[in-house]
């Protein structure tokens, strides 16, 4: 065996491989059907382009899904993130106010409080949610789909008590800056999750951090026994997680300019814990990729993309989704790939007979 | 449970997973959230009888098992699935594909209602199948098979129509229409009496026949029901299908409260049917619960909204803080008592 075929072979064996090709495949099949999917225009000063749309429309989602790569790392789950981004939404909202204020025959900026301590607000109720979630988990040690289910029943409730059923509209267009605005010519959303990624991608590469949340995730006891705060360790990252779905819900209720307690991130768990399982991490804990689950966000919602610029009917989009999660789960199984190997290459000698 | 002696606490340690229908000391410690429950339930109940005028009659409480008839029954299945230490979130959503089957055959194709019913039925207890074979054969978590399952189930809903279809079928809204007598001048629907039937069967299957105790076991420790040479496999897998079953029976129900199929339909109600098993005293790590406390779980989920409609002040929202609440105060139940038990 030579070199070469080492490094061919060390390639085909990352982890991150089939993530990527499968965001490739999909880029690929939207630039085969629309001949102007790659092309990228610079126009009033920002930069136009289905990537650009991609990307900005996947922040809420990428941010999210590095929150619960975290959570699933340390052998957890987090179901109550929808639920978050709704309580974060009508918080900010509500602070900001839902009235149009007509100041000499122009609709004028005004809000409630200052926008700094909605977004902090907002913040802050987020971190609260998942200190909540984190001492339920670490703490009374109770199972962490169950704990978080309590806050996703709840959380919807709690959304809907601050806006009171309703939905408020925002009128305030400085707050529109966070999910609409752009910077150096690209949408401020995505400097948001780009900012969050490569912070907790430089504490997990370049401290003990990531070694530790490994160390919790493959073995709790063990990791408590070799003096990881494994408790304070879990805490916090549901508190991350949190955070991340804090930040997702200013960007989701600035874009659409208002809050909906009851559809504000709906189904995003679900959509989180897709795009981490893509990325290659895995639901048993311990290992786990970061870049993994940003790719995994971006195949979501490429895919979408393509759903929608094919004209497939989007009520299939859900049909595709279940059945990319189906192959996937199924691909990550050691017994389907034995079986599958069995099938494929049937005499193969000492295969895995059970 | 303060009276109990420490001696008997122990009973219970050895036997962990299999629960026996009835035995002394050890159903005191294990039937503790039921009995919570239950008590919580008839103070509740009285509460709202002294609060409210026309609050205790006969028919508000059938009202309970009328309107949350679906529901019941979707939550004895559930409470199969996480006896055995699994979890189905994807009965909302084949409740949904079940109305949406019906409605479709029925109104634009025109095929007969009794063909149609066991049709569905027969789909529901094939798709819960298929995820068990998943679950236990590939050794997938049930979490994120049933996940994939409700992306398909509500996926294949809007295939069918993204409109909802109303029925307009004679012996559909016939049946739907029926009122049974039962004392005074209280009725009841069929929807109700099916769920009640439901309900006993399930209290049959698990505490009275081998799939029922193999359930159990699984749930307290598969490893050594496996090697007791129980035949682990068919009963996951057999639990699945029984979940998929109550779920497409679920559809039918609703969809006789409905009168109509919708993609729509029944968001949301795997939570419900969640919580209606925990509360009613199942324990989510598996191995422990009872069927009948299901129903008093199904019940209790029905007094907060009837309590919440009775007192008219209260937005609906209160619901689910209530619910997410009384979730919370039975897991923490749920933790100590392990711990002790532990």
């Amino acid at each position: 065996m030579t070199n070469d075929t080492s490094l061919v072979r060390r390639a085909l064996r990352h982890r991150l491989l089939w993530p990527v090709v499968t965001l490739l495949l999909l880029l690929a099949l939207n630039a085969a059907f629309n001949p102007t999917f790659l092309h990228l225009e610079w126009r009033d000063g920002h930069l136009y382009g289905s990537l650009i749309d991609i990307l900005n429309r996947a922040a809420p989602l990428v941010l999210v899904a590095l929150g619960m790569t975290l959570v699933i790392a340390t052998r957890g789950i987090d179901i109550s993130v929808g639920a978050v981004v709704a309580i974060a939404a009508a918080l900010a909202a509500s602070m900001i106010g839902g009235s149009l204020v007509v100041k000499d025959g122009a609709a004028a900026d005004v809000s409630r409080f200052p926008m700094w301590l909605a977004i902090a607000a907002a913040l802050g109720v987020a971190l609260a949610c998942g200190l909540w979630n984190g001492l339920l988990v670490a703490r009374i040690g109770m199972q962490p789909i169950i704990a978080t289910l309590i806050l996703m029943v709840a959380g919807r409730g709690i959304a809907q008590l601050i806006t009171e059923g309703q939905i408020i509209t925002i009128y305030y267009a400085p707050y529109f800056f966070i999910g609409g605005g752009y910077l150096l010519g690209l949408p401020f959303a995505l400097f948001i999750a780009a900012a969050v990624f490569a912070a907790l991608y430089l504490a997990v590469t370049h401290s003990a951090l990531g070694l530790f949340i490994q160390s919790v995730g493959i073995n709790p006891a063990a990791a408590r026994l070799a003096g990881v705060k494994a408790r304070r360790l879990t805490v916090g990252v549901y508190m991350l997680c949190a955070g991340c779905a804090g930040l997702a819900g200013l960007i989701i209720s600035s874009n659409v300019k208002s809050a909906d307690g009851n559809n504000a991130g709906l189904l995003l768990e679900l959509d989180a814990i897709l795009a981490v399982t893509l990325g290659g991490t895995s639901l048993g804990g311990g290992r786990f990729s970061l870049v993994g689950s940003v790719i995994g966000a971006l195949i979501i919602q490429t895919l979408t993309y393509a759903i929608y610029s094919l004209g497939v009917p989007p009520e299939i989009n859900l049909v595709v989704k279940a059945v990319v999660v189906f192959v996937v789960m199924l691909l990550q199984s050691a017994e389907f790939r034995a079986e599958l190997r069995q099938r494929l290459f049937r005499p193969a000698p000492g295969g895995a007979v059970r | 449970m303060s009276a109990m002696a420490p001696g008997q606490q122990k009973v219970g340690v050895g036997a962990a997973g299999i629960a026996p229908p009835f035995s002394g000391a050890r159903l005191q410690r294990r039937s503790l959230p039921l009995q919570v429950t239950i008590s919580l339930f008839v103070l509740m109940a009285a509460l709202g009888s002294l609060a409210y005028p026309g609050f205790f009659s006969l028919q508000v409480f059938l009202n309970l098992l009328i309107d949350n008839a679906f529901l019941c029954v979707v939550a004895v299945g559930m409470t199969f699935v996480i006896l055995s230490g699994g979890i189905d979130l994807s009965v909302g959503s084949v409740i949904a594909l079940t109305t949406m089957v019906c409605a479709w055959l029925v109104e634009q194709r025109g095929w007969h209602p009794l063909v149609v019913i066991p049709l569905v039925l027969l789909l529901g207890t094939g798709f819960g199948a298929v995820m068990g074979v998943l679950i236990e054969r590939y050794r997938l978590q049930p979490f994120i098979v049933t996940l994939a399952g409700m992306f398909l189930a509500r996926g294949l809903c809007y295939v069918i129509s993204i409109d909802s279809i109303s029925i307009g079928n004679e012996f559909i809204s016939d049946i739907s229409f029926i009122r049974i007598p039962v004392w005074g001048g209280a009725t009841l629907t069929v929807s109700a009496v099916v769920a009640l039937v439901v309900v006993a069967l399930g209290v049959y299957l698990a505490h009275y026949t081998a799939f029922g105790r193999t359930v159990y076991a699984v749930g307290g420790n598969e490893q050594s029901a496996l090697l007791m040479g129980l035949p682990v496999r068919g009963t996951v897998i057999g639990v699945y299908a029984l979940s998929g079953f109550c779920s497409a029976l679920g559809g039918v129900l609703f969809m006789l409260y409905m009168l109509s199929g919708y993609g729509l339909h029944a968001m949301g109600l795997e939570l419900d049917a969640i919580a209606a098993v925990v509360i009613g005293g199942t324990l989510l790590t598996g191995g422990v619960g009872y069927v009948v406390g299901t129903l008093f779980g199904v019940m209790m989920l029905g007094i907060i909204q009837t309590l919440i409609a009775f007192d008219g002040t209260l937005s609906s929202w209160w619901t689910r803080i209530a619910v997410g609440a009384l979730l919370f105060v039975f897991c923490l139940m749920q933790r100590l008592l392990r711990t002790r038990e532990g």
